[in-house]
């Protein structure tokens, strides 16, 4: 389902040289398999999901999602496979202010080719128990009632792989395993394959399956290993 | 969700910046609207109640314009006058028997043909006389044959009506020399009805008031001409009104008393002023010919007495020279409203962006491309161009459709609410085209928002 391959990512720094943030050599996720990513701040967890999410591209390597490289896309043909194959749960939600529940959950279909499905929207929203606050707008909404909408919105365009970004991270204690829960069901239901970030060791116990990313990833290894011999 | 959705909640999103710039747009819209409409209105106004029927006006030498705006719209101040013996210098010689014989007096040569008395047999000639007032409203005397050959409408067709009572007479058994007709307008202001005497002040508003008053016999009904504010009396009983005879050495005012009673304060009897002691202000002319007019008038301001202009020239020179400029002035200033109010777009999308950057990073993270998050930004400023156009339109013409009877009565230009001039269909979405670009600097921020480091 997918498959990272070698894949580089550096940045300018202000000094003029670049930086390494991301090394990458291998990294799978079959289809419907439920994977969770752990390491520490500054790691190149976000990085790697906006690589992989095609957000940004990488300096080298492929991404394979689906069978298809998305490295060797326009930007626009990015967008377009980004819109109907990947749903995306930010940390912060980032639930339009001006568009209500319903109006959010819709947004995640209005990119995706054909996919308009208000029936759709609604069931979701009725998954994740807000059925009843569908016209709320996020400000009108708890902290966790707006994670919930935010991943009712990632699957509305019935998306084949889930990236998940921290998304317990702002939500309090009470909410996060119901978040957590909610993510895995919806995944299981939909066939769709998970790669969830976290911080959270309770989280990440969880999940059969766990990869550490300064682990896989040799540029946070290399500069881990430059702090320690600092030192 | 449609991208008109997405725009419109964006819209609503930021309430009152979105309702003021509308406003601000409307603003400009509704004056560019009411300028045009206004403008056209006045321009058809002034086209139309140039022609009566007559092609020339004769007067004394001086400005043909003046000539123009005083005889036929009543405006400027009044001219000066020609001799009555000019007058009967457009008829033959019979009619100048004739008047010689009515009113007596001295005419050079009344056996001979009138100087001009060709180009204008067969046509008309009427005199009038200005220099009085009824209050603001301008007297006009002249003789009966104004309202019984003169035309007005669209098509100089329609004949003078009366609302009330009837023509003036240049004699009657009633009451005289001293009958009047006056405008719609004047009747409604100044509150008068057939039966009413008027007394008119003498050169100015302001003047002395004569002490020969003048029967109303007549209103006429509303034309939308200069006439609904014109006091129409009978020319020889202007020319008896105290100050009006033209003085001349060897004899005594010939406004003497006679015999008997007719009207007014005292029981007198006129006879007509005798021909030297008549003037005119000026004669409204139609040759017999059409062709002859331009002939006549070359004649007429070559002699060294009288001009004669063409009011439907002098008209179209004043809208060239003065009404057109102050349009066109009158259009920058609107136009330049409206791009002030469409730099306010500009303003007030390009403000908001900071803090939308992460919405629209949200949205290129669900799938939208870079054209996409750009129409969203350029389709906002659409609406606001396209609402606030709408509404500016809508106010101009709500304030046209309410004052309609008001410029029908003062023009007889019938107006409503989707009464348009052409220029507004160019211009108005000339302004909202204007303000929907000023979109595209905040649609190209949005082009070139970062995602990555905006989530």
């Amino acid at each position: 389902m997918l498959s990272v391959e070698d894949v580089v990512k550096s940045y300018a720094e202000p000094s003029g040289g670049r930086i390494q943030v991301l090394n990458v050599p291998r990294l799978q996720v079959a289809a419907g398999e439920q994977v969770v990513l752990v390491g520490p701040s500054g790691c190149g967890k976000t990085t790697l999901l906006h690589v992989i999410a095609g957000i940004i591209t990488p300096d080298s390597g492929r991404v394979i999602i689906n069978g298809r490289d998305i490295t060797r896309l326009s930007e626009a043909g990015r967008d377009a496979f980004r819109a109907g194959t990947i749903g995306y749960v930010f940390q912060t939600f980032n639930l339009l202010p001006g568009l209500t529940a319903l109006e959010n959950v819709r947004l995640g279909m209005t990119f995706a080719r054909g996919r308009h499905d208000l029936d759709r929207a609604l069931a979701l929203l009725d998954r994740v128990g807000l059925r009843e606050r569908f016209h709320y707008r996020p400000d009108q909404l708890s902290v966790g009632q707006q994670q919930r909408v935010a991943i009712a919105r990632a699957l509305a365009a019935r998306p084949k792989l889930l990236l998940a970004d921290e998304p317990t991270a702002n939500v309090d204690t009470g909410n996060q395993q119901r978040i957590i829960d909610l993510i895995r069901q919806f995944c299981d239901e939909e066939q769709v394959a998970l790669l969830l970030v976290t911080h959270a060791p309770e989280v990440a116990r969880q999940f059969a399956r766990v990869e550490h990313l300064e682990e896989i990833n040799r540029a946070a290894r290399s500069s881990n290993e430059a702090a320690v011999a600092g030192a | 969700m449609s991208l008109w959705k997405l725009a419109l909640r964006s819209l609503q999103q930021r309430r009152l910046a979105s309702l003021l710039t509308m406003l601000s747009l409307a603003l400009g819209v509704g004056l560019v609207a009411a300028v045009l409409s206004l403008y056209g209105v006045i321009s058809e106004a002034f086209k139309r109640n140039s022609s009566f029927g007559y092609t020339l006006i004769v007067g004394a030498k001086g400005s043909p314009l003046q000539l123009t705006l005083n005889t036929v719209y009543y405006l400027s101040q009044p001219v000066e006058n020609l001799p009555y013996s000019y007058f009967l210098e457009f008829f033959p010689a019979e009619r100048r028997k004739a008047e010689l014989a009515k009113y007596g007096g001295r005419l050079a040569e009344p056996d001979r043909d009138g100087r001009y008395s060709l180009y204008a047999a067969g046509g008309m000639a009427i005199p009038v006389c200005l220099g009085d007032y009824l209050g603001d409203f301008r007297v006009v005397a002249t003789t009966p044959e104004f309202f019984d050959q003169l035309r007005y409408g669209e098509n100089v067709d329609r004949p003078f009506t009366f609302a009330a009572g009837r023509n003036f007479q240049e004699n009657s058994e009633t009451y005289g020399y001293f009958e009047s007709v006056i405008g719609a307008r004047v009747a409604r202001e100044r509150n008068l009805k057939v039966g009413d005497q008027i007394f008119p002040t003498h050169g100015d508003p302001d003047g002395h008031t004569h002490e020969q008053g003048f029967t109303i016999v007549g209103i006429l009904d509303s034309t939308g001409t200069p006439n609904d504010r014109g006091v129409f009396i009978n020319m020889e009983g202007f020319y008896l009104l105290d100050g009006h005879a033209k003085p001349i050495d060897d004899e005594p005012p010939a406004t003497e008393e006679v015999e008997g009673s007719s009207t007014s304060r005292g029981p007198k009897k006129y006879r007509p002023l005798p021909i030297e002691q008549r003037e005119i202000t000026a004669m409204l002319l139609r040759p017999s010919q059409p062709l002859f007019s331009m002939k006549l008038q070359n004649v007429i301001n070559e002699g060294t007495q009288a001009q004669a202009a063409a009011p439907v020239g002098e008209v179209a020179k004043l809208m060239q020279w003065i009404v057109s400029p102050v349009q066109q002035a009158l259009l920058a200033i609107t136009l330049i409203t409206c791009i002030v109010a469409a730099i306010g777009i500009l303003v007030s999308i390009y403000n908001s962006m900071n803090e939308r950057r992460r919405d629209i990073a949200v949205m290129r993270a669900l799938g939208a491309r870079r054209e996409t998050v750009m129409a969203v930004i350029l389709l906002e400023s659409l609406l606001i161009a396209v609402i606030g156009g709408a509404l500016g339109w809508l106010t101009a013409h709500l304030a046209l459709a309410v004052g309609s009877q008001l410029i029908e009565d003062r023009t007889g230009i019938v107006v409503g609410f989707f009464t348009t001039s052409r220029a507004e269909w160019y211009v108005l979405p000339l302004v909202i085209g204007l303000a929907a670009v000023a979109g595209l600097l905040p649609a190209w921020v949005a082009y070139r928002t970062d995602v990555a480091r905006n989530l």
